[in-house]
């Protein structure tokens, strides 16, 4: 398919797919300032499924809203930068970002039922995702739009063209959902907790589907997610999130392996397990900070067990634990041991 | 049902032997529905003879309409008329046929609100659409034109401006469009304005849109069933706003018929020709009536999530959880 943002200066097909350096969203508010986002990094390439994991509040969707450009601004404001391909999305103008929109980054949310349009049958809605940039007939459109349909493993495609959202279920709904974002081919697929909706046996058949299309396709997948079992699944790399920053960021086996956080270690200790003698599940101490008062120094000392003097002072910076496993802790080489007296 | 029955029923997709539900709905459906309705089906009926009457008027009226005859003005209905044309509804105060008149002004009457109310639509909703979604100075520019306008009587309003700028059809065209796009700017504001937010509109700006796409195409379909019955009642009140203003002598100007002039005409005679009045009157009532019969059918049908439990009775289901194929 003919690229149109393949025009536009900056692109470079050599470039890495998507750049991600020291983003930030912080919302103006009559409240004050929410620091949504606080200077991430990452890097996603082609054929990889890169995770975003984190608890709600923690800047995981909100940054990709805003590498894609979607965030209101106002009250929203983005700094930093997100290139894709070569070319800078931030602060760039409504046709260059359009143009990487759809094409380019393609974007499936949480909740597929009110994603649908409830007015369109879900052909015209694939359909019309093809025709944004195609200006194909309506004919040619609606017959692309049923093999997308089979594309996502829709049984009986071409009868289902006339449905409307309403009669579909939510594992259907999620499928024309992933339809309707590959319409354009894109290079990048961004999937905001597309499961956290369904149900296990349906989320399950959704992953795998989103695998499969990645093998035939070499699609890149940007998964946010707060569920670790989705990311031990699909992901090969990920980055968990606290308040707005990327506090570990590694291969997924080496993750698991060696969580080198005590944010991450604490979030795999209090996923449950079917083994566990406890009759209650573990938990992390306290709450997520508010986003308008985030606590200086590492933002996650006031909950964790391994705190000293410098992290309520000083942000840690990033520290390598092994090849492409970085951890933004003080001590991220020696946990193993909490401090007793931390807290004193 | 259990999470687990759910899951496994719910992806599977659909609920097997249920296909007649699922099935693309046609216009016969549609056309049972409206024979099952006998009220709807009556107003219908109304307004489709009107139709006839007022695209063949030419051919249904046995007069000429502006024909004057005063050798058999003040006929009561079913007089018989001179040239052997009986006059089934009589004759007015200068021997004009009434059946003709009332066929010949309900052409003036329904077309004149048929085009105000298609040009104050197309006005009101653009701009209310444009206000509700892009917001911002915009937005309060029009709002504030219409909470103007809103203010003011209507009727003295158009009154006002068809005595400076004179009667007639194409003024009367232009003070409906200028006085009633407001109605439709609200309403399409309001609904614009609520789904600006949702997530389909977020995917279709994921996906690439420009904003007079996602207006367009995908936020006007979701408005499209109140704005129709907006619509229809519309015409209604312009039906009833037409007959007072030629009523008062600023609308349609004689020898030109309407139904409004027609009553305004026959006031003078109501207690010697109660025909003249009451005619044009019922046929103002039979014709507003009907419009908002139709309306409110067209509210049910033109919902998609809505209409299949009318359309498909039989296969409604009973409550709200078993829509959802679980």
């Amino acid at each position: 398919m003919n690229r149109e943002y393949g025009r536009h200066p900056g692109f470079d097909p050599g470039a890495p797919l998507l750049s991600v350096r020291d983003l930030r969203v912080r919302f103006a508010t009559h409240q004050g300032s929410f620091h949504a986002v606080n200077g991430i990094d990452y890097d996603v390439s082609g054929g990889e499924t890169f995770g975003i994991l984190g608890e709600s509040g923690s800047g995981k969707s909100v940054s990709q809203m805003a590498a894609i450009g979607i965030v209101k601004c106002p009250p929203g404001l983005v700094s930093g930068s997100v290139r894709f391909r070569g070319i800078e999305l931030v602060g760039a103008s409504e046709p260059v970002r359009r143009s990487v929109r759809g094409q380019g980054i393609a974007m499936i949310f949480q909740d597929a039922v009110t994603s649908l349009n409830p007015s369109l049958t879900v052909g015209f809605q694939i359909a019309e995702m093809y025709r944004v940039r195609t200006g194909a007939d309506r004919r040619s459109a609606l017959d692309r739009a049923a093999e997308l349909m089979e594309r996502v493993r829709i049984p009986s495609a071409r009868e289902r063209i006339g449905n409307y959202p309403h009669q579909l279920s939510g594992g259907m709904s999620q499928r024309v959902m992933i339809a309707m974002a590959l319409a354009q081919n894109p290079d990048v697929l961004i999937a905001d907790e597309p499961t956290t909706a369904l149900d296990v046996t349906v989320q399950r058949q959704i992953l795998s589907l989103l695998r499969e299309l990645q093998k035939e396709s070499g699609l890149a997948i940007v998964l946010i997610t707060h569920d670790l079992g989705v990311i031990a699944e699909i992901a090969d790399r990920v980055a968990v999130m606290y308040a707005g920053r990327i506090v570990e960021c590694a291969p997924v086996e080496s993750i698991f392996r060696n969580p080198s956080h005590p944010y991450t270690a604490a979030l795999m200790a209090s996923a449950p397990q079917i083994d566990a003698d406890e009759a209650r599940l573990k938990t992390i101490g306290g709450a997520p900070p508010v986003l308008s008062r985030i606590p200086k120094g590492c933002a996650f000392h006031p909950r964790c067990s391994y705190a000293r003097d410098r992290c309520r002072s000083e942000l840690p910076a990033r520290s390598m634990i092994s090849n492409g496993h970085f951890s933004a802790c003080h001590f991220a080489g020696s946990l193993g041991e909490p401090e007793g007296g931390a807290y004193a | 049902m259990s999470a687990d029955e759910a899951a496994a029923s719910g992806d599977a997709g659909f609920e097997p032997g249920d296909e007649s539900r699922d099935s693309a709905l046609g216009w016969r459906d549609y056309l049972l529905a409206l024979v099952g309705d006998k009220v709807t089906l009556a107003a219908a009926a109304f307004l489709a003879l009107l139709a006839v009457a007022t695209l063949g008027a030419d051919f249904v009226a046995p007069y000429d309409p502006v024909q004057l005859n005063l050798k058999e003005r003040l006929l009561p209905p079913f007089s018989a008329g001179s040239s052997g044309i009986p006059h089934v509804l009589g004759t007015d105060e200068l021997g004009r046929d009434m059946l003709s008149r009332l066929v010949y002004g309900a052409r003036v009457s329904i077309s004149v609100s048929l085009i105000g109310a298609t040009v104050s639509a197309l006005l009101g909703i653009s701009l209310g659409l444009v206000a509700g979604f892009l917001r911002g100075a915009l937005e309060d520019l029009i709002m504030r034109t219409v909470d103007g306008m809103l203010a003011l009587p209507s009727l003295l309003v158009a009154l006002f401006i068809l005595f400076l700028i004179g009667g007639g059809y194409a003024n009367l065209v232009l003070v409906f469009a200028l006085l009633h796009w407001t109605v439709y700017a609200r309403m399409a504001r309001g609904l614009a304005l609520s789904y600006r937010e949702s997530t389909f509109v977020e995917a279709a700006r994921a996906a690439g849109c420009r904003d007079s796409r996602i207006m367009i195409r995908h936020l006007l379909p979701n408005m499209a069933s109140p704005l129709l019955v907006l619509f229809t009642l519309e015409i209604a009140i312009l039906i009833l706003s037409e007959a007072s203003l030629s009523f008062l002598g600023f609308g349609i100007q004689p020898p030109e018929p309407s139904w409004g002039l027609m009553i305004a005409k026959g006031r003078d005679h109501m207690r010697s020709a109660w025909w003249m009045v009451t005619l044009p009157g019922v046929a103002i009532l039979l014709t507003a009536l009907s419009l908002n019969l139709v309306a409110a059918w067209v509210r049910t049908v033109s919902d998609p999530v809505q209409r299949w439990r009318y359309l498909r009775p039989r296969h409604a289901p009973q409550d709200e959880s078993g829509a959802q194929g679980g």
